[in-house]
């Protein structure tokens, strides 16, 4: 009796963590419980509820087990996290995982660093920041102004995220940098369209996956969920906003 | 001019791949479903379509490519509807908008906060849609069986 409740408390654990992984690497709400509750099912439990929020997770089975809750903090996007656990939870469907070894390999995803350097996000950032521009019918005499801001203003965002623990403020002044960057570009001449480049600029920044997001989760019936990512969102843009728009108020 | 545009979204999208750090072997899918869906959209509103609309047709067909590699290559498909929807998502809207906001002017701000909220919403029902179809085929073929 012991071992099997032991069992379960760990069954728990592999679909609280595999969640909390997804949920922290910006999985959609509704992936993330169907992922728990077809761990839960594939290890012999099939009565099992998972309530999934931006800013927290709950998990619990039909007995009388206690129910469990995750706090998640920090979201960012990490895609290759999610894969992986996706892929460790087709292994566990498929039969081919025990609780155990499945605690394991989450574990080591959990740990994970970065798919890729600090200084590749950044190339990537600049570089998409140039390519924006010119989907938005820029000119390419604005390219490498536009590829320099990006970089330059994604490196501030990454940095200013590490100095303050509040994620809109690093937004505000890594908009504002980016802002006072294109202004000195068109005022020395080598920029000309100011627009452009700052909308090229901020497109790193940007949270239109974020607002794009908060729809479908509204339309999935994911409430709370959805409106608490519209908030974020409308957030995020308006500390860019405004970050732009101090500049120009100069 | 087209060229430029398949080659710039290309780039864009399989960059923020990296930025969203997809395993590095979706990178190039990844860029091939954002190059399409900017091109439909791109095609569709020279031809005087409603952005809002265009960017209906571009995001259901995003989505229906990604439902493909990820049937194909077993990964998840929020990696290649992600970055496919990249190029479409209102982020230059939203953040003119925004600036309206901040400047005071609230006549200009409101229409530019609605489309980005109506081509946002264009992008939701896309990706939906073919959600919905492919349950919709997933049944009908099951029921065969």
């Amino acid at each position: 009796m012991d071992k099997k409740q032991d069992q379960t408390f760990d069954i728990i654990e592999v679909c609280l963590l595999a969640g909390k992984i997804m949920l922290r690497g910006g999985a959609e709400t509704y992936r993330v419980e169907d992922t728990m509750m077809r761990i839960a099912a594939a290890y012999g439990i099939y009565h099992s509820h998972s309530y999934v929020t931006p800013t927290g997770i709950i998990f619990s089975i039909d007995s009388h087990h206690p129910t469990k809750l995750v706090r998640i903090v920090d979201r960012s996007t990490n895609l290759q996290k999610v894969a992986k656990v996706n892929s460790v939870s087709r292994l566990i469907s498929s039969g081919d995982l025990t609780v155990k070894e499945a605690l394991e390999q989450l574990k080591e995803i959990e740990r994970d660093a970065l798919a890729y350097p600090t200084w590749v996000q950044i190339a990537a950032a600049s570089i998409s920041s140039g390519c924006f521009l010119i989907m938005f019918q820029g000119d390419w005499t604005d390219f490498l102004p536009a590829l320099l801001t990006g970089g330059i203003g994604f490196s501030c965002l990454i940095y200013f995220h590490q100095l303050v623990e509040i994620k809109f403020f690093a937004e505000f002044l890594a908009s504002l940098i980016i802002g006072l960057i294109s202004v000195l570009f068109v005022v020395f001449n080598i920029g000309t369209e100011l627009d452009k480049i700052i909308i090229g600029s901020v497109m790193p920044l940007v949270p239109g996956l974020l607002i794009t997001n908060a729809v479908r989760d509204l339309m999935a019936g994911h409430l709370v969920s959805g409106i608490s990512k519209g908030a974020e969102a409308f957030l995020t843009a308006f500390a860019i906003g405004a970050g732009v728009a101090i500049v120009f108020s100069f | 001019m087209l060229i430029e545009q398949f080659i710039t979204s290309f780039i864009a999208t399989a960059a923020f791949g990296i930025i969203f750090s997809a395993p590095a072997k979706t990178l190039l899918k990844c860029g091939f479903v954002g190059m399409i869906g900017w091109m439909i959209y791109l095609i569709l509103y020279q031809y005087k379509m409603d952005s809002v609309l265009a960017t209906l047709f571009a995001s259901f067909i995003i989505a229906v490519i990604s439902h493909f590699f990820a049937k194909k290559y077993k990964t998840p498909v929020i990696i290649f509807n992600v970055s496919g929807i990249i190029p479409l998502v209102p982020g230059g809207l939203a953040y003119d908008a925004m600036r309206q906001v901040v400047e005071n002017d609230f006549n200009a701000a409101i229409p530019l906060a609605a489309k980005a909220f109506m081509i946002s919403g264009a992008i939701a029902i896309g990706l939906v849609l073919s959600e919905v179809m492919n349950q919709i085929i997933r049944k009908a073929s099951l029921r065969k069986i």
